[in-house]
């Protein structure tokens, strides 16, 4: 194998060839690629607060929960079934709300579209917020102000979403093809007709694609919300999980993995229709 | 997209209309019909208690006049070693979850496993994906204790259901020439998988790994709220402090520090492709 590779393919008159894979400056790079992940992750394992104990007694500790967890208690169900439904419902109603609000932040937060540079500013910062902070903090946010119960979640949902789908949208306006534009301006038409006959055309496709994956993504984020008082199944798991009932737990555990798969064969059978 | 719904006048001229977005008109208004129906039903269950919400602003100004300004200093070292401890979960739980995941993607993927094989590595990755980061948090931290070691073990479940997914995927689309040419040599299995496979979907599985970098920053900042370690720790307990001059500053540098993150894992892809 070794005599392939490094031995002498050709003779160039006296010097023989040895075929390297990588110049001398590419090997370098790599080897000090490797070197600072080396480094980085002694410096994690060296500083990282973890009490060493517990890590050695975690394969026992993992396994005794799932021994508490079987069988799942098939008399949960009557409990998880209308939790489930409004899982769906918060992933679903928020959905909708942010496909509405992220269309007119997507129109403002394209470089090419967008009125001036203000109103490309507030956008971006608006997406940029949104996208940053985590759905389970935006449910914590609005358990405080809107009082625990679906509509925090849903309101959860749709803020973490406008960002999501606004920039994707966005990015959308901003790569389109400018020539149906020239052609409406040529014939006179104003700016609604640009956006209903030009604009929207093109963005149609990637707005259903993003619309579609983001409620995907919603129901799985949805959930969690129940953890922190934003209605869902969450709840129900949280409640479970502090009353140490282990089978109530996988039962919940083994719906929710249902109902994720759900969406994604939903999402997968939609796309196929609309893509 | 028909053109029969367009009328063509008595004296021949035509008048467009935009085609429909779903041709068939049964199919369109019962569409219509049923996310109406649905909809109002979904907005019935909402339950919006507007007395509620009415009291909720009054305490949504308290949350925001505490907020501004944001407290950065009183409790900075808090904040540091928070964040600090998010970024090592992130790193250790990336680098284990990228390399345990080439097994279990290699096992789900259907053109080198045999059926049993697959329907294994399969149904892990399912249940590795459907799972919130939060619900295995809370899972793990009953199990071993609060810290960042259920943290990190999270986020390698969490990982491995992504990065296990699209291995599978990118194995299943690799080009068969290599595996017949390290085939002919007289290799085994594992050596025609070491040789012929993995190069293939090497330069893939470097991009993933920035990109799961990023990924996992982002829900390192959440599993803390459910006791799994780093700044979700300290954000959740600024949150019970009613606190929220520390909450904002800690949102407004966690924005920061995942537009950072963002800008460099784009930028080190970009640079391995």
């Amino acid at each position: 194998m070794s005599s392939l590779t490094s031995g002498p393919l050709k003779d160039l008159g006296k010097e023989t060839y040895h075929w390297q894979r990588y110049t001398f400056k590419q090997r370098m790079g790599r080897y000090s690629a490797f070197v600072v992940v080396a480094l980085l992750l002694y410096w994690t394992l060296s500083t990282v607060d973890v009490f060493w104990p517990w890590v050695w007694s975690a394969p026992e500790e993992i396994n005794d929960m799932l021994y508490r967890m079987m069988p799942p208690n098939p008399r949960a169900i009557p409990e998880i079934i209308p939790v489930l439904i409004e899982t769906i419902n918060i992933a679903t109603i928020g959905t909708l709300f942010a496909v509405i609000i992220s269309l007119p932040i997507a129109y403002f937060g394209a470089r090419n579209v967008s009125p001036n540079k203000i109103t490309l500013a507030i956008a971006r910062v608006i997406i940029v917020a949104s996208r940053s902070i985590n759905t389970l903090i935006w449910a914590l946010l609005f358990v405080a102000i809107l009082g625990p119960g679906p509509m925090a979640g849903v309101v959860a949902i749709a803020f973490r979403s406008i960002g999501f789908m606004g920039k994707l949208i966005g990015e959308s306006i901003e790569e389109m093809d400018w020539g149906p534009v020239e052609a409406l301006q040529a014939s006179g038409s104003g700016q609604g007709h640009i956006v209903t006959y030009a604009i929207t055309p093109q963005v149609m496709p990637t707005f259903w694609a993003v619309a579609i994956l983001r409620w995907d993504i919603n129901i799985r984020e949805s959930t969690v919300l129940g953890m922190v008082g934003a209605g869902g199944i969450g709840m129900l798991f949280q409640v479970a999980i502090d009353l140490f009932r282990w089978n109530t737990v996988s039962m919940v555990l083994v719906s929710i993995i249902l109902v994720v798969l759900f969406g994604e064969v939903v999402t997968g059978m939609v796309r196929r229709k609309l893509i | 997209m028909s053109i029969a719904a367009n009328t063509v006048n008595s004296d021949g001229s035509f008048l467009w209309k935009r085609p429909h977005f779903i041709s068939n008109p049964l199919l369109r208004y019962g569409l219509l019909v049923f996310s109406v129906v649905y909809l109002m039903y979904a907005f019935g269950t909402l339950e919006i208690n507007f007395s509620r919400v009415m009291r909720g602003i009054p305490r949504a100004m308290q949350i925001f006049s505490g907020a501004i300004p944001p407290d950065f200093t009183s409790r900075g070292s808090l904040i540091v070693t928070g964040f600090i401890e998010s970024i090592q979960i992130t790193i250790l739980s990336t680098t284990v979850g990228v390399l345990l995941s080439i097994p279990f993607g290699f096992m789900a993927a259907r053109n080198i496993t045999i059926l049993p094989v697959y329907w294994v590595g399969r149904a892990i990755i399912i249940v590795a994906r459907s799972l919130h980061p939060v619900v295995l948090g809370v899972l793990f931290v009953k199990a071993v204790g609060f810290g960042a070691f259920a943290g990190i073990l999270t986020l390698i479940i969490y990982t491995l259901g992504f990065v296990g997914k699209l291995i599978a995927e990118a194995v299943e689309e690799i080009k068969y020439g290599q595996i017949e040419a390290i085939r002919a040599t007289g290799a085994g299995y594992f050596t025609i998988l070491i040789y012929a496979v993995f190069p293939q979907i090497m330069p893939r599985l470097i991009g993933l790994s920035m990109y799961q970098l990023d990924i996992n920053l982002r829900a390192s900042t959440v599993i803390g709220l459910v006791g799994a370690g780093g700044i979700g720790n300290t954000l959740n307990s600024a949150f019970g402090r009613y606190d929220y001059g520390t909450a904002s500053a800690i949102l407004l540098i966690m924005i920061g520090i995942i537009l950072i993150a963002e800008t460099v894992s784009g930028k080190l892809r970009r640079f391995t492709r």
